[in-house]
């Protein structure tokens, strides 16, 4: 792994980070890539919903298509996933971290650091050996929001870090996205209170591009969230993509389910057996279900 | 002079019946008890003198021995009392003879006959050995009763003992008390539930099957309303069941907290800071029953499971796998039944809010801990895992649709018929190849759950409890055949840390 120093003011020094009102004055790099334009930073929850993750990689994937850098933070939930997305499109994708370069925090993304060093590169201001600590992260979110011409927050509680994200963007200028979601759903709160203060809603790769002109004439074909929809819907037995045609992006109760749909509990429970075998749903923790796209 | 009369002891729900020497000597007044005796017995000899003196009979001023045969068993406890005195009384000439009755009580000093703990296991004992009348307590007279072939007679004092043995006025004679199946309503009826629909059918469906099931649930969903709920879905003991219920009840001394003429299926539902003892068995010299063998043909509830030591979880494999449970202390090692199912409750994660409305504030590394404690020692054990959401929109649940205990009971009850019509057991403890024979599944079926094998990484036992559940969802609909409809349902409660 090469892992280099860069100091404010010396050859190599990100531009972008000049924007912001206090730079750093170095930070630590280590990966094959460098900053560069396009960027976009797609950022949110790390207790993120399946649809959350979901639309998360597909961004990530898109944007590498794209030939855009994906920047995020490198934290369970949304950010991982947007990592996830870009590296699977083949693109680069840059991971700004809160602590050490050398620490891989959360463990469990040690893979994925692996290949965010082989096609992007890691980057952060504390010294190598520096451990996670809470105060870094608002600091860390300043970097992110600086390097990245737009952001888009997928999901956000109210207290998220992605609001402090964005919040930095709307500082620098940059672009704000936001995915918007149901009123009940507490992952979409934060990005819906963004889009009411303001923010544009994400409601499709094209809005992205409203946003970005420059990433335009590089898309590919437009990224397609019914596809997997209708390639799992068309199998299904009626019964079944009944069930799920009521389910909605949000995860909900089996309970809930049986009474809208006037169905008793054992044949809901069955259906759903069903579909998650298809793959079409899954179980969340605390007895709600919700569909995998 | 040298006299006899009998008594019992209890061993675990055995018991052994006691033969009481007495023997009255020449030599300075001494009254010894020999005969491998704890110190309730050796106390026992100030109670008999004290009973004795004021039941107006004289002490023999000469030396009594009295011997407990066989003399190699260790006995203990205060229900030799009145045996003794009589033997006393016999060997000194005040009375007549015991004239083959059992006699079991404890003595008060002024002559009155308390009640002791086990008379039920006693009686069964002693009618096994074909001793046909027993003498005890007036309290202690229902419980004995109900063991068939035997006459029971209920004495309050010492003396009335007396008059009845030597020929004066008999003592009542108790009737054998009707075990009746319960009409009372039930404590807690499913139609006081709103909503929680899902919930109600997979207890609706562990009922049926005699299937263990975990509940997880944020605090507050109704989770120990739902257990409180639960035995009333279970049908009425046969009579032998009822009386091995009653047995153990009666040996732990708790025939006060459930009638020994209940046919109701116990319900014990122990607190996290239960001793290991307390929930297993155990105690001083021979070991008592625990919470789980009152447990025994009914149902143990454990709220908070992870809350329990990890020790207490461990202890309850072997019971859960063999149905009984082995106690081993210093004097004896004793097994006593415990065929129960287990309805054990537990929050999704520490704080409780995982999956809720409230956002859970648990951090990865701790949810992970606390999975692996919720579902490590005894996971294999549970055939069925459920959640029990919070219910957020009440006003989308019809009233009219709860449905009351005594309906679903009806058909958990034709459930069970048709299992015990097919295989004489219930499916909860169908294993490998005979639960694949008593699973005939049609080709959809099989396709079915070889793909939910792959998917969704179900482990070999994993892949058996799907399957017994779904043999128990199929009795409930009536079917012979599993279809695709009950295996899908039952893939919906297999236990999470398989997904």
């Amino acid at each position: 792994m090469r892992e280099r120093t860069l100091l404010r003011g010396r050859a190599g020094w990100p531009e972008r980070f000049e924007h912001l009102q206090q730079p750093p004055q170095r930070i630590w790099i280590a990966g094959s890539a460098r900053p560069r334009l396009p960027a976009v930073a797609v950022v949110g929850s790390r207790l993120a919903t399946p649809a959350g993750v979901d639309i998360a990689r597909s961004i990530g994937r898109g944007l590498a298509g794209a030939g855009a850098q994906v920047i995020s933070g490198m934290a369970r939930g949304i950010d991982g996933a947007a990592h996830h997305g870009a590296v699977d499109g083949g693109g680069e994708t840059i991971a700004v971290l809160g602590c050490g370069i050398d620490v891989c925090y959360p463990a469990e993304h040690a893979r994925l650091r692996r290949a965010i060093l082989t096609s992007g590169c890691v980057i952060s201001e504390e010294p190598p050996g520096t451990p996670p600590l809470k105060h870094h992260f608002p600091k860390r979110n300043r970097l992110i929001a600086a390097l990245a011409q737009a952001v888009v927050v997928v999901e956000a509680t109210p207290n998220s870090g992605a609001l402090s994200t964005a919040r930095w963007a709307v500082d620098l200028g940059r672009e704000v996205l936001a995915v918007p979601g149901s009123i009940r759903s507490p992952q979409s709160e934060g990005t819906n209170l963004l889009i009411r203060d303001g923010a544009r809603p994400y409601l499709g790769f094209g809005d992205l591009l409203d946003a970005l002109p420059e990433l335009g004439p590089l898309l590919p074909l437009p990224i397609d969230a019914k596809s997997a929809e209708q390639r799992i819907s068309h199998r299904l037995a009626p019964e079944l993509a009944e069930i799920l045609t009521r389910m909605g992006s949000t995860p909900v109760l089996p309970d809930e389910l049986a009474a809208t749909l006037g169905l008793s509990a054992a044949v809901v429970a069955s259906r759903l057996g069903s579909l998650e075998l298809e793959g079409a749903i899954l179980s969340l923790p605390g007895g709600r279900v919700a569909r995998t796209f | 002079m040298i006299a006899c009369a009998t008594s019992c002891s209890t061993y675990g729900l055995a018991g052994i019946p006691i033969r009481v020497e007495a023997d009255i000597a020449n030599g300075l007044p001494n009254f010894t008890v020999v005969g491998l005796t704890d110190r309730a017995i050796q106390e026992a000899r100030e109670r008999v003198r004290s009973a004795i003196r004021n039941s107006d009979f004289p002490f023999p001023a000469q030396r009594v021995t009295v011997n407990l045969a066989p003399a190699e068993v260790p006995k203990e406890g205060t229900g030799f009392d009145l045996a003794i005195a009589i033997a006393v009384l016999i060997a000194d000439g005040r009375i007549g003879r015991a004239d083959g009755a059992a006699l079991v009580g404890e003595l008060a000093l002024g002559g009155a006959i308390r009640p002791v703990t086990g008379v039920l296991p006693m009686a069964r004992c002693l009618a096994a050995h074909g001793v046909r009348r027993l003498i005890v307590a007036s309290e202690n007279a229902e419980e004995a009763a109900l063991v068939d072939g035997l006459e029971v007679l209920a004495a309050p004092t010492l003396r009335a003992c007396a008059a009845h043995l030597s020929g004066g006025r008999p003592l009542d004679r108790c009737r054998a008390p009707a075990l009746l199946p319960a009409e009372q309503p039930p404590d807690v009826d499913l139609a006081a539930i709103r909503g929680q629909s899902a919930a109600k059918r997979a207890l609706e469906i562990a009922a049926a099957g005699g299937h263990n099931v975990l509940m997880t649930g944020p605090p507050g969903a109704g989770k120990t309303m739902l257990a409180g709920a639960f035995p009333w879905l279970l049908p009425d003991l046969p009579v032998d069941h009822a009386l091995e219920v009653a047995a153990i009840y009666s040996l732990r001394g708790a025939l006060r907290e459930r009638a020994a003429t209940s046919l109701r299926p116990p319900f014990r539902a122990p607190h996290h800071s239960v001793s290991r003892a307390g929930l297993v068995g155990g105690g001083t010299g021979v070991a008592l029953p625990g919470e789980i063998s009152l447990a025994h043909r009914g149902v143990l509830f454990m709220d908070e499971l992870c809350e329990f030591p990890r020790t207490h979880l461990e202890a309850l494999r072997q019971p859960l796998e063999e149905r009984r449970v082995t106690v081993v202390r210093a004097r004896a090692a004793v097994t006593y039944p415990s065929e129960f199912m287990l309805v054990a409750a537990a929050n999704p994660c520490p704080c409780g809010h995982l999956g809720d409305d409230q956002p859970c504030r648990c951090s990865p590394r701790l949810l992970q801990e606390y999975q692996s404690r919720l579902s490590g020692p005894i996971k294999d054990r549970i055939d069925l895992t459920m959640t029990v959401p919070r219910q957020q929109y009440a006003e989308i649940f019809d009233a009219a649709a709860d449905e009351p205990s005594a309906i679903v009971r009806a058909r958990v009850d034709a459930a069970r018929a048709r299992q015990h019509a097919r295989q004489d057991a219930l499916n909860s403890v169908l294993q490998g190849a005979e639960l694949r024979a008593r699973c005939r599944l049609g080709a959809s079926a099989s396709r079915l759950l070889a793909r939910s094998g792959e998917r969704l990484r179900l482990s070999a036992r994993g892949f058996f409890r799907v399957l017994r559940v779904a043999r128990t969802i199929a009795d409930l609909a009536g079917d012979d055949a599993v279809g695709e409809d009950a295996l899908a349902e039952a893939i919906r409660y297999r236990t999470g840390a398989d997904a």
